[in-house]
C-alpha cells in the first residue's frame, strides 16, 4: 500500500475500472482485498439478518425477548411519543403543519428551479420563526395554549434546531460585523463575545443558561427551560456563524469596496449592496456545515432534562415494560435514532459539498 | 466642489467622521453599561429574595461529597477547591487518553483514505462519512448502555491478553508498582539521554566544518535506550505489574477504570479519529502531484518519498487544524455529564451548584476554567503557525 494523490475525474466507466485494478495492482493490494471482501461477507450478511430476516415487526414489549434481530414494535408502539412527545392529541396537526413547513422550506431551498432564494431564506429566518411559535404555543387566535414543558420528541428537535439556525444566522452576521468594525469599542466587544462563546463548551454554557440567566432578568419573569436553552443555543452557533461569516467578508478583494465608494455608496450600502451578496454566495457551504452541526447538538438537551427525539427514544428504552425486552430492544433503538441523524446530517453535508464543488468550479 | 475646495473641506470631514465614530461608541458603551447596570440590579435582587450566601468563600468549606475517580487524594471532607482540583484532572486526563487514542486511528484512517487501494479507501471513506453524521451524544450512548453496559459480570468477564479483563464494572488493566530498580532506570535514562544530546550537538559541529558527517540514527537511539536497560539488568526491573485477581464475585488488585471513562475516550476518540482522518487526507492533497513525480524521477523509492517529500510537507498543512481537533474533542469532554464520569461539568456545574446555592460563583469558575486551558492551548497553535510563517521566507 502506498499514498497516493487525489484521483482525476474520469468517465463511469474508467473509474470502475481503475478502481477494480486498484483493488489488485500489487500482491499487497490483492491481499489486503481479499481481506477486506472476505470480512464484508462476514459482517454484511448477518446484519442484513439482524435489521430483516430475523426482525419482530410488531408485538408487545415481551415478545422480542427472544429475538434473534431487531426489535423493530419497539419503534412502532412509541411512534406518537417520538413524534410529539407529550403534546395533546387533539392538538398535533399544529406539529403536522410545523413539519409540512419544514419539508416545503427544504425542498424550495434545494429546488434548482426556484428562483429568489434569498427573500425565501429572509423570510423563514424574519417571519417564518415567530409565527410557528405562536402556532405551537397557542394561546392566540382560538388556540389552546400548550406549554413547551409539554412539547417533545421530533417536534422539540425541529424547533429547537430551526429556532437555534433562525437565531444563529443574525447573530452570527452582526458579530462578524461588529468584528469588523474600525471603532475600537464595537470591535472590542465581539472579539471578547465570540472568543468567550468559542472557549466555553455548550454544555457549560447550557447549565449557565439554566441556572445563571435567570437571576439576571427581572424577579418574577421565569423563562421555560426550553427558552433558556434556545438563548444557548444561539449564542454559541452565533459565534461559530461569525467565525464563517468572517472568512467570507475577508475573501473580498479590497478593489469590491474601493469601487462601491468610488461610485459614491455609502459604507451601509457598500455591504449590503455589494460585499454581503457576494460573502453569502462564498459562505454558503460553511454555513451549512454549523447547521449539520447544530442537527447533532441538539441531543445535547438530554442533559438539562428535555425530551427532545433522542431522548424520547432513550427514555422508551428505559421504561420497565421495555426493559424486559432484552438486549435487542436497546440496539434497535440507537440504530433507528442513528439512521435518522444520520440522513438528516448526511444530506445536508452533501448539499454542503456540492456547493462547494460549483464555487470551485466558478472560480 | 472643485479640487482646492475638496482638499480644503478635507480636514473639517475627517473631524466630523471622528466625531461621529466617537459619539457611536460613547452611545454602544452607555447602553452596554445600562444594561449591565440593570442585569446587576435584577441579580442582587434575586440573590436578596433567595436569601443565599455570596462570595468565593466556599472553596474553603467541605464538599461532602464523594467523587467516583480521583487522580489526587480526596475524600468527603475535603474543601471545594480540592473537589476543583479532582474535577479538572479529570477532565484533562479524559482529553489526553482520548487525544493518544485519536491521533494514530485517524493518521491510520487519512492514510486509507488516499491508499492505491480503492476498496480500502472506500471503507475509510465510510467510517469518517459514518460518524461524522452522527451525534456523539448517541454514539457515547450507544457504547455506554447498548454495549459496555451490557457486559457479563466480574465472574464471567471477557478476558483480553496480557491480565486485561473488560466486564460491567468496567475496564481491570494491571497496575504499574514502584519496584526497587526505578530510581536507578530513572536515573540512567537521563544519562542516556545526555549523552545523545552531546553526541548529536558534536555531529552537528562536525557537520558544519567538513559540510559532511553522517547523522547515524541508529547509534543516537542505543545511546537513550542502552544505559536504562543495562541498569534494569543489574538493579532489576523499575516497575512491576500488580495482575488483577479474581476473589469471589469482584477482583482484587489491579488498576479499575470505571466504564464511565471506558465509554467517554471511546466515543470521543472514534468521533475526532473521523474528523483527523479528513485533516490528515486534506494534508496529503495539499502535496502537489509534481513534487512527488518529480521524486519519482529522480528515482527515489516509494517509501523514502513519503517519508521525505509527502509527510514533512503534509504536516505543516496537518499540524493547525489537528490542534484545533484537540480543542474541540477537549470541549465534547463535558457530555461526561450525561453519562456521569465525573469531570468539571458534572462536579461543578452540576454538583457543586446544587450544593452551594451559588451558581453565579461556581459557574464563573467552571467558565474560567475552560477559557484558560481553551485559550492557552489556542495561544500554542498561533506561534506554532506564526514559526511556521517566519519559516517559510
Amino acid at each position: 500500500m502506498s499514498v497516493a494523490a487525489p484521483p482525476v475525474a474520469l468517465s463511469p466507466r474508467r473509474r470502475a475500472r481503475s478502481f477494480l485494478w486498484s483493488c489488485v495492482s500489487t500482491p499487497v493490494n490483492a491481499a489486503l482485498s481479499l481481506a477486506i471482501v472476505l470480512a464484508l461477507l462476514y459482517w454484511v450478511p448477518g446484519l442484513i439478518a439482524w435489521a430483516l430476516v430475523e426482525a419482530r415487526w410488531s408485538g408487545p414489549p415481551a415478545g422480542c425477548h427472544d429475538a434473534a434481530g431487531a426489535c423493530w414494535s419497539f419503534v412502532g408502539r412509541r411512534w406518537p411519543l417520538i413524534l410529539y412527545g407529550g403534546y395533546p392529541e387533539g392538538e398535533r396537526w399544529r406539529v403536522d403543519l410545523l413539519f409540512a413547513l419544514v419539508l416545503v422550506a427544504g425542498a424550495l431551498l434545494l429546488s434548482r428551479r426556484v428562483t429568489h432564494k434569498g427573500v425565501i431564506g429572509l423570510l423563514l429566518i424574519v417571519a417564518v420563526p415567530p409565527l410557528t411559535a405562536l402556532l405551537l404555543l397557542g394561546g392566540v387566535a382560538g388556540l389552546t395554549y400548550v406549554p413547551t414543558t409539554r412539547w417533545g420528541g421530533l417536534m422539540l428537535t425541529v424547533a429547537l434546531g430551526g429556532a437555534a439556525l433562525a437565531g444563529s444566522l443574525p447573530v452570527g452576521l452582526a458579530l462578524a460585523l461588529c468584528r469588523r468594525s474600525h471603532l475600537p469599542v464595537i470591535r472590542g466587544f465581539a472579539v471578547a463575545l465570540i472568543e468567550f462563546l468559542r472557549g466555553v463548551p455548550l454544555v457549560p454554557l447550557l447549565f449557565l443558561a439554566m441556572t445563571v440567566l435567570p437571576l439576571f432578568l427581572p424577579p418574577g419573569s421565569d423563562p421555560s427551560p426550553l427558552l433558556r436553552a434556545v438563548v444557548a443555543f444561539i449564542l454559541f452557533n452565533g459565534a461559530a456563524m461569525a467565525e464563517v461569516f468572517r472568512g467570507g467578508l475577508q475573501a473580498i478583494p479590497k478593489g469590491q469596496f474601493e469601487a462601491a465608494r468610488g461610485l459614491g455608496l455609502s459604507p451601509a450600502r457598500t455591504m449590503a449592496l455589494v460585499i454581503l451578496p457576494q460573502a453569502i454566495a462564498i459562505v454558503t457551504p460553511g454555513l451549512l456545515n454549523v447547521a449539520v452541526a447544530i442537527v447533532k447538538e441538539t441531543t445535547v438537551i438530554l442533559i438539562i432534562g428535555l425530551y427532545d427525539f433522542f431522548n424520547e427514544i432513550v427514555a422508551g428504552l428505559a421504561d420497565p415494560q421495555w426493559l424486559q425486552g432484552g438486549a435487542e430492544v436497546l440496539n434497535t433503538g440507537y440504530v433507528f435514532a442513528g439512521l435518522v441523524y444520520w440522513a438528516v446530517c448526511f444530506g445536508l453535508s452533501r448539499v454542503s459539498a456540492r456547493l462547494e464543488l460549483a464555487k470551485e468550479r466558478r472560480a | 466642489m472643485s479640487g482646492a475646495e475638496a482638499l480644503a473641506s478635507a480636514p473639517r470631514n475627517w473631524t466630523r467622521r471622528r466625531l461621529a465614530a466617537g459619539a457611536v461608541q460613547a452611545a454602544v458603551l452607555a447602553a452596554v453599561a445600562l444594561v449591565a447596570w440593570l442585569a446587576a440590579g435584577n441579580l442582587s435582587a434575586n440573590l436578596g429574595r433567595l436569601g443565599v450566601n455570596t462570595g468565593f468563600g466556599f472553596l474553603g468549606r467541605p464538599a461532602g461529597f464523594a467523587i467516583s475517580q480521583h487522580l489526587v487524594d480526596y475524600s468527603e471532607s475535603s474543601t471545594y477547591f480540592q473537589a476543583l482540583e479532582v474535577a479538572v484532572l479529570n477532565t484533562l486526563l479524559l482529553a489526553v487518553v482520548s487525544i493518544v487514542l485519536a491521533t494514530p486511528l485517524g493518521f491510520a484512517l487519512g492514510l486509507a483514505r488516499r491508499s492505491s487501494n480503492g476498496l480500502l479507501s472506500a471503507l475509510a471513506g465510510g467510517y469518517v462519512e459514518l460518524l461524522r453524521n452522527l451525534p456523539l451524544l448517541l454514539q457515547l450512548f450507544f457504547w455506554y448502555f447498548a454495549v459496555l453496559r451490557a457486559l457479563p459480570a466480574p465472574r464471567v468477564s471477557l478476558s483480553l491478553p496480557g491480565a486485561i479483563f473488560l466486564n460491567v464494572r468496567g475496564l481491570i488493566l494491571p497496575r504499574p508498582m514502584e519496584a526497587p530498580g526505578l530510581g536507578a532506570v530513572l536515573a540512567a535514562l537521563v544519562l542516556g539521554i545526555g549523552l545523545a544530546v552531546a553526541a548529536i550537538a558534536r555531529i552537528r559541529r562536525r557537520r558544519a566544518q567538513s559540510g559532511d558527517a553522517p547523522m547515524p540514527r541508529l547509534v543516537v537511539l542505543a545511546l537513550i535506550v542502552a544505559p536504562p536497560i543495562l541498569a534494569a539488568i543489574v538493579v532489576g526491573p523499575p516497575i512491576h505489574w500488580e495482575l488483577p485477581e479474581l476473589h469471589g464475585f469482584n477482583f482484587t488488585g489491579g488498576l479499575v477504570v470505571q466504564p464511565e471513562f471506558v465509554a467517554m475516550a471511546v466515543a470521543l476518540s472514534l468521533y475526532s479519529a473521523a474528523y483527523i482522518a479528513e485533516i490528515v487526507r486534506a494534508g496529503i492533497d495539499a502535496v502537489s502531484r509534481g513534487q512527488v513525480e518529480a521524486a519519482r524521477a529522480l528515482g527515489l523509492r516509494p517509501r523514502t518519498i513519503n517519508a521525505k517529500i509527502v509527510v514533512p510537507q503534509a504536516l505543516r498543512v496537518i499540524v493547525p487544524p489537528l490542534g484545533n481537533e484537540y480543542l474541540r474533542l477537549f470541549r465534547n469532554t463535558t457530555l461526561a455529564a450525561a453519562i456521569g464520569y465525573p469531570d468539571l461539568t458534572l462536579i461543578f456545574a452540576g454538583t457543586a451548584v446544587n450544593q452551594t446555592a451559588q451558581p453565579v460563583e461556581v459557574m464563573v469558575i467552571v467558565c474560567a476554567c475552560y477559557l484558560a486551558i481553551n485559550l492557552a492551548v489556542s495561544a500554542a497553535i498561533n506561534e506554532y503557525n506564526r514559526r511556521l510563517g517566519r519559516s517559510y521566507r
